[in-house]
């Protein structure tokens, strides 16, 4: 079929047909035997040669060559060691050379390894009779010819068949041939519904250049098998395109399954099948416990591990692909590991896009592939409480690399620190490893699985641009409030950042928003942009309320909203003038539109703005600096005197008490005196 | 220590030196029960809303946020300084009131009464004093002789008495916003924040320090003045430090019936216990609030 004649076969025949009428010409300016000479001795039925030890009929049927292509030829056109010879002939006539007109096929046949075989002598090979027949060739387009489309199998199957001496004295891989065939859909197709368009063996076989599918010019030969089944399945590519890329099935068959791995020779069915190539052909070695590779790995299978597996209906050679079954070892052909994205063609694709992805792309080791993350033979979905990608697993599977010390966390240069343990205590975190909540976000909920990707890079689920929708896939109705308040980039245009969800309630360390410590948290988190509004917060009482550590007082969203603020003079804030009275009254009952007057960001810093704050304050502050210098003054002048009276005092009590022992001492003398008068 | 410790007990005849206070027999009354009242609740009252509420002026030191915390949140912190504030205004009230009944008991005109010879208002003779005083601070003449109330004592009463006024207005507003913005615009809250705040900063400092200094810590009554909580003071001190009082008392010969017992022993060691508590709170808040103003302003 890769010969010329096949590609052109509309010239072929009319090439053919011409030199046919050129033969039928030739045999009027012959000398040799007419057709009625030989069938002088041919027509009796009874004429028969011993050859060997079989007996074989001359009997040739008139009405049939006639009938024939080759009616219109004489016989010695085929016999042509006879020409002009005379009649009766010497038995042991050469057989017919078909080649002499046929010369392609003739030569696709000799290389062939029918043509070979008898080359060798096989006695089992076929010859070109042995399939089309001699005296009675149809064209194949007759439904009579011995090789119409319909006949093929049969022909085929004369010899590739359960029991016959071909099949079992010749070394076949193939078992049951024409008994599968029969039960395959193309094999049903012809047999049972008489589609003549449906593959019969010739169709992936050739009918001439039969090759051990070893041989690259083989037609089902692993590189060529691809284009062989698109001949009629010519848009096959499409149907498979979530599967293989079409261009890399044809291009680069070595790495892909072939059309043969999942649809098997002769078995085709338009289902996959339970029972691969060779799964207990690959247990054979990799059942051992002690299997080794030569660089020491460990190659025993648990071949529960695969029954029970998501893959449990997926044969070894489906993923292990470029096994060759005419090995021995069918597994030493093999030259490159797994790929999943052989059947998983769009997570590849996202894989190879993310941050994983390039960096295993750029040769470095630490990244992870499929298997780090999945596992190999005991892969299980993300629904099995027990698989390694259920949500209660994934912060420690992804923990296993990006937790403090590990080698993501390592290299990694950004902003976020103590993932695992911020996210463990978070509220995400909390949700999902306490409350036992699958649904809560995990790792993969916010930064993908597969298509992980630096919050730098615009395609990233984290990127500050594709946060709220990352956020709002679970949190809806926040993400349509957000979208519309001031700080969606939708509505505010302007070169400065916007806040997004992570902006606020951080990224791995979310906290529930009535944890005091987010409460507090919020006026320096709105701070960070706001930085004068907030700094004049902190000068009212609401702000010092909450500077002191207490929550029951109005913070930044009590009176601006969370994720639906506005512009104050935009009539849908909560303080446009329609709305701040309602706002105040949510924590001071009965306020009045006057009450609303309080200046919440007021400082007495800014003489344009709050001319009277300004003032008093500066009113009272020279009232106190007066005051405390006066007083000062007045203290620091009065200390040294004060000292000196002191000195007096103490001076003057020291006298008095001289004056007073000494009166003393004086009145018990006198006391003695008066006593000795006595005596 | 402990080595002192063994000299002591090894030498049990001497006794621990004993600063003997001599006691007079009788003793002058400067200030009537009530008055006494009056000042020791002002101290509680006080110390209670200086407390309370620098917690929130000095919210950024994390002092404020301790005793915040100390005192039971700003809750409790605000419960207790209205609380002290109706105290304050009570003594306020009784004091207006009692001013009233000296009034009649004494058969005073209300003239008689604000500028009588008792009176707290400044008059001609304090502008003398005062004057004498500078000159007296700089060598330039003798100490001047005093009467019932100097200048300074007239000083802090109407320290006092403008503070309650100011800051007791400004502290009704913020207490009652809702009920003073139905006449008052909104933005007075933020006025009247301003002055309360400013008018209790320069009380709590004024009297932690002037006041303090003026009657308590300079040094001829060192370490502290307790005839405000006795309401007794020797006639020595009287005779020293108000002659132009004595002189007066002893010319109309009323001196006598001014005169009391002196508190027994225990009382005055109570007074000076509670004295000192004051005295030692006082003195943390002025500490608080230069580190708050001086190192921490924000």
């Amino acid at each position: 079929m890769f010969s010329s004649s096949s590609r052109w076969p509309a010239a072929m025949t009319l090439l053919r047909a011409a030199l046919m009428l050129l033969l039928a010409w030739a045999p009027a300016s012959a000398a040799g035997p007419t057709n009625d000479d030989c069938l002088a001795c041919h027509s009796d039925k009874t004429m028969t040669v011993k050859r060997g030890n079989r007996t074989v009929s001359l009997f040739v049927d008139i009405k049939k060559f006639a009938a024939s292509v080759h009616g219109p030829l004489s016989c010695t056109n085929c016999h042509a060691s006879l020409d002009g010879k005379d009649l009766p002939h010497d038995p042991g006539v050469p057989a017919v050379v078909c080649g002499s007109c046929h010369s392609d096929e003739q030569k696709l046949h000799a290389a062939s390894l029918h043509g070979k075989a008898i080359a060798r002598g096989d006695a089992l090979a076929p010859h070109c009779v042995d399939c089309h027949g001699n005296h009675d060739i149809l064209p194949v387009k007759d439904h009579r010819s011995a090789v119409t489309p319909l006949n093929i199998p049969f022909v085929c199957g004369r010899c590739h068949r359960e029991g016959t001496p071909v099949q079992m004295n010749r070394k076949i891989d193939q078992h049951n041939i024409l008994e599968n065939y029969s039960e395959s859909i193309h094999g049903e197709a012809v047999m049972k519904k008489g589609l003549i368009v449906a593959a019969t063996c010739v169709s992936c076989h050739t009918p001439h250049s039969i090759l051990p599918h070893t041989d690259p010019n083989s037609s089902i030969n692993r590189r060529n098998i691809a284009a062989t089944c698109t001949k009629c399945h010519a848009q096959i590519e499409q149907v498979h395109r979530k599967t293989i890329r079409g261009e890399l099935w044809e291009k680069q068959a070595n790495v892909l399954p072939a059309c043969i791995d999942c649809h098997q020779p002769h078995k085709v069915r338009n289902v996959f099948y339970s029972q691969g190539m060779a799964d207990a052909d690959c247990m054979r070695c990799h059942a051992d416990q002690h299997l080794k590779a030569r660089d020491g790995r460990n190659l025993f299978v648990q071949i529960d591990d695969v029954a029970g597996s998501r893959h449990a209906k997926v044969a070894c050679s489906q993923c292990h692909s470029e096994v060759n079954a005419s090995h021995v070892r069918p597994c030493e052909t093999i030259t490159h590991p797994v790929d999943c994205s052989k059947c998983h063609e769009e997570i590849g694709q996202q894989y190879q896009r993310s941050r994983h992805g390039q960096i295993q792309a750029s040769g470095d080791h630490n990244a992870p592939i499929c298997k780090d993350c999945h596992g190999t033979h005991h892969i299980l979905g993300k629904h099995d409480p027990i698989s390694v990608t259920f949500p209660t697993n994934v912060p420690a599977l992804c923990g296993g690399c990006h937790r403090e010390g590990q080698k993501a966390a390592v290299r990694y240069t950004g902003r976020q620190h103590e993932i695992i343990q911020h996210y463990t205590e978070s509220i995400h975190g909390k949700g999902l490893a306490k409350s036992g909540l699958t649904v809560t976000a995990t790792c993969t909920s916010c930064h993908t699985a597969h298509l992980i990707l630096p919050r730098t890079d615009p395609e990233s689920t984290v990127n500050p641009k594709n946060v709220p929708a990352t956020c709002g896939a679970c949190h809806h109705g926040i993400q349509e409030q957000f979208v519309q308040s001031v700080h969606s980039a939708s509505v505010t245009k302007t070169d400065k950042e916007l806040p997004v969800c992570n902006d606020c309630h951080t990224a791995h360390q979310i906290r529930r928003t009535d944890e005091t410590g987010f409460m507090l948290d919020i006026m320096s988190t709105c701070g960070r942009c706001h930085g004068e509004i907030a700094k004049t917060y902190f000068e009212t009482y609401h702000g010092k309320v909450s500077r002191l550590g207490y929550t029951k007082t109005a913070k930044c969203y009590d009176c601006h909203g969370s994720h639906d603020i506005q512009r104050v003079n935009d009539p849908r804030s909560h303080l446009s003038r329609a709305n701040v009275v309602a706002t105040c009254q949510k924590c001071h009952a009965n306020a009045t539109r006057r009450f609303a007057g309080y200046l919440t960001h007021a400082t007495h810093h800014d003489p344009a703005k709050y001319p009277f704050l300004y003032w008093t304050f500066w009113g009272m502050t020279t009232l106190l600096l007066s005051t405390f210098v006066f007083g000062g003054i007045h203290t620091l002048l009065w200390l040294p005197k004060a000292m000196e009276m002191r000195r007096e005092l103490r001076a003057e009590e020291a006298r008095e008490a001289a004056a007073e022992n000494g009166s003393l001492e004086q009145a018990s003398n006198n006391d003695r005196k008066d006593g000795n008068h006595a005596h | 220590m402990p080595t002192d410790l063994e000299i002591r007990a090894s030498d049990p005849q001497t006794p621990a030196p004993v600063r003997e206070l001599k006691r007079p027999d009788r003793e002058f009354v400067r200030f009537t029960r009530l008055q006494r009242a009056l000042h020791a609740s002002m101290i509680i009252s006080f110390i209670s809303l200086a407390t309370t509420g620098l917690t929130l002026k000095f919210s950024y030191t994390s002092w404020a946020a301790t005793v915040s915390r100390l005192l039971g949140g700003f809750q409790t912190a605000g419960f207790i300084h209205r609380a002290a504030a109706v105290l304050m205004f009570g003594v306020f009230s009784t004091h207006l009131y009692d001013l009233v009944q000296h009034k009649k008991r004494e058969k005073l005109s209300w003239l008689g009464l604000v500028f009588g010879p008792g009176s707290m208002l400044f008059n001609r003779q304090d502008l003398n004093q005062f004057i004498g005083t500078m000159k007296w601070f700089v060598g330039r003449g003798p100490r001047p002789q005093y009467g019932r109330w100097t200048y300074w004592e007239k000083f802090d009463y109407f320290a006092v008495f403008w503070g309650i006024a100011v800051i007791g207005s400004t502290g009704l507003t913020l207490w009652f916003p809702v009920l003073f913005t139905r006449l008052l615009p909104g933005s007075f809250l933020n006025i009247a924040t301003i002055i309360h705040s400013d008018e209790a900063l320069l009380a709590t400092g004024f009297i932690f320090t002037v006041h303090f200094f003026n009657t308590h810590l300079r040094p001829e009554k060192f370490p502290m003045d307790t005839v405000v909580f006795t309401g007794h003071m020797p006639i020595a001190e009287l005779k020293r430090d108000k002659p132009l009082e004595y002189e007066a008392l002893v010319k109309s010969g009323h001196l006598e019936e001014h005169m009391e017992e002196p508190q027994p022993e225990v009382v005055v060691r109570a007074i000076r216990a509670f004295a000192w508590c004051a005295l030692s709170v006082g003195f943390c808040i002025v500490v608080w609030i230069i580190y708050a103003m001086v190192f921490a302003y924000r």
